[in-house]
């Protein structure tokens, strides 16, 4: 195939990436944005599997069928792993990035001084930077979410953290000006390894800080480093298709980085340095303080009572699998004519939009899945708010508390209904270790056990007691 | 030595205009991307991750370009492993956004069960 061709094939795949990304505005074209991403990709994929200096087919084979073998099966994980196989994929992608990083710099190295540019070495070494620290940083985070024994789930800290991290990458980003200077240099390979090692620990580094309720960010952080570790894998092979579609996998991690830190009230550094999970544990304790629990009969009559009813899920619900449930308790007030809708907070669950596929998983249309922004207007008309498995998203102190470390927060207004359910599954503060004003206010009922547990009760309650009264 | 020297700053100005037009496409693309992606439902955004995750698997064009060329076993290895990464996020990404898609609906169809 000629150049103009291949250019060409490259072309059209970039224009059909950007359309795959605009289809994605409304769920009703959404699917065709996957189509046109698959025919890019693959027009992408021969054009260049084609090319005449494309001499060894083996092992681009065998890999292309290990790739299948591996891939198949992650994409059909239970959709409450979502989070961590997204982080997984983020660390292939910066695996990716770093290995033809670094193969490119030692073919280079060895063809001698003319390949490698200042251009070419810097794209280079931003490009295994930001692919190897991706890698490890994924990893740690896809380990995190999974629960993975010896990775500490709660944040690690130590004095000087911020010190050492910040050090190791002014070392690294030292050896890498060295090499830009003395690309030729007999030392420079050694010191492109020494970058590799430092990439590797440093992602490591910058992940054992976080909790796990900033994770959000943190995915979408990571998803724009792996969009920016393809681009300067386009600046260091000329290749234009990557610097785009690299461009639009880094805005896209942009802006849900900035969405997911708005939610949050944090800024992107508060959220990689600032160790969220550490500062609010002196604050717990104080007096003695009770939860006024509620029984499931009781819950059940309130509900039947309601017009309009606001769910509000969270973290919580997906670990105890609870969406099928809430969609049966979602089925029993519908048919008793009462409006229900969700209430989804930005950084509900472990990464953007979380709540959403595990609800659209339950068969709940989307049509009744309200952001917080529009449904927070109407919660004071709320007859009922049934919080399964949210917790700080919900914490008044956001708003009152200039104490609190999440005061300024916006949060879904459930303690603005008339009545509000909170389902929990122990009398321990959340994630973030905070107590929760909901649950102490006057309207606030407890309904303790695992979510899955209590809303099929209330399911149970609701359907056998429509024939028994 | 004649034709080296007057042939490195011919060199040297290709490189550099093609330099200057990478990263016009660099930041041309940012701006699409950022316009596209802020227009993307807030509803699809964990879909939107895997779709963009498959995109960014563009890479595998660099890793073919690393492993299929008559270069030294261990650069070709390397480049291999990279290609087996980015097919798998290709898979992976394209079919789990797919399946995540379908879920999504207006209403719910009585007749429809579940899938097998």
């Amino acid at each position: 195939m000629t150049h103009g061709l291949v250019q060409l094939a490259y072309l059209v795949a970039t224009a059909l990436f950007v359309f795959a990304l605009h289809w994605m505005n409304a769920p009703a074209t959404a699917r065709r944005g996957v189509y046109a991403g698959v025919l890019g990709m693959t027009l992408a994929v021969v054009a260049t599997w084609v090319q005449p200096e494309v001499v060894h087919h083996l092992w681009i084979v065998i890999a292309v069928v290990a790739g299948f073998a591996v891939g198949v099966p992650l994409s059909r994980v239970p959709l409450t792993a979502v989070p961590q196989r997204t982080a997984l994929s983020h660390a292939f992608g910066g695996l990716a990035a770093g290995l033809v990083g670094t193969a490119k710099f030692y073919l280079w190295f060895g063809e001698g001084s003319a390949q490698l540019t200042a251009f070419r070495t810097t794209a280079i070494i931003a490009e295994v930077l930001l692919g190897f620290l991706t890698f490890t940083g994924s990893l740690m985070a896809a380990g995190k979410l999974q629960e993975v024994k010896w990775i500490p789930q709660r944040p690690v800290t130590y004095p000087g953290q911020n010190l050492t991290n910040i050090g190791l990458l002014v070392l690294a980003a030292a050896l890498g000006v060295g090499i830009v200077l003395n690309p030729t240099a007999a030392w420079a390979p050694l010191a492109f390894a020494g970058i590799v090692a430092l990439a590797l620990a440093f992602g490591v580094l910058l992940i054992i800080p976080i909790g796990g309720a900033d994770m959000p960010t943190v995915i979408a952080i990571l998803n724009a480093y792996a969009g920016l570790a393809a681009v300067a894998m386009g600046f260091v092979l000329d290749n234009k298709l990557l610097i785009t579609a690299g461009a639009l996998d880094g805005s896209s991690g942009l802006i849900l980085a900035v969405i997911m830190c708005k939610a949050m009230n944090r800024s992107f550094t508060n959220v990689l340095f600032g160790a969220f999970g550490q500062v609010q544990q002196a604050k717990a304790g104080g007096e003695e303080r009770v939860y006024r629990a509620e029984t499931i009969e009781g819950a059940g009559q309130v509900l039947e009572q309601a017009n309009l009813v606001v769910i509000v899920p969270g973290y919580g619900m997906a670990v105890a699998q609870a969406q099928h449930k809430v969609r049966e308790l979602y089925d029993q007030l519908k048919k008793r004519g009462i409006t229900v809708k969700f209430a989804i907070h930005p950084v509900a669950g472990r990464m953007p939009g979380h709540m959403n596929v595990l609800l659209a998983e339950a068969d709940i249309p989307y049509t009744d899945l309200v952001e917080m922004d529009e449904i927070n207007p109407d919660m004071p008309q709320v007859d009922v708010a049934l919080v399964v498995g949210a917790n700080d998203v919900v914490n008044p102190a956001a708003r009152s508390d200039k104490g609190s470390p999440i005061y300024g927060m916006p949060i879904i207004d459930a303690d603005r209904a008339r009545t509000v359910f909170a389902i929990k599954r122990s009398k321990n503060p959340g994630f973030a270790g905070i107590d929760n004003e909901l649950y102490f206010a006057d309207k606030t009922w407890m309904l303790f056990g695992d979510a899955k547990n209590v809303i099929g009760e209330l399911v149970k309650q609701l359907s056998g007691g429509s024939g028994m009264h | 030595m004649m034709l080296i020297e007057t042939a490195a700053p011919l060199a040297a100005a290709a490189e550099s205009g093609d330099i200057w037009s990478q990263i016009y496409v660099f930041v041309l693309a940012t701006f699409i991307g950022l316009g596209v992606i802020r227009r993307v439902s807030r509803l699809l955004h964990t879909p939107l991750m895997s779709l963009t995750n498959a995109i960014s698997a563009i890479a595998v064009v660099g890793a073919i370009l690393v492993a299929g060329p008559d270069y030294p076993v261990e650069i070709r290895f390397l480049g291999a492993i990279a290609v087996f990464a980015s097919v798998t996020n290709i898979v992976s990404g394209f079919l789990i956004t797919e399946r995540m898609l379908k879920m999504f609906k207006t209403e719910k169809k009585p007749a429809e069960g579940h899938h097998p």
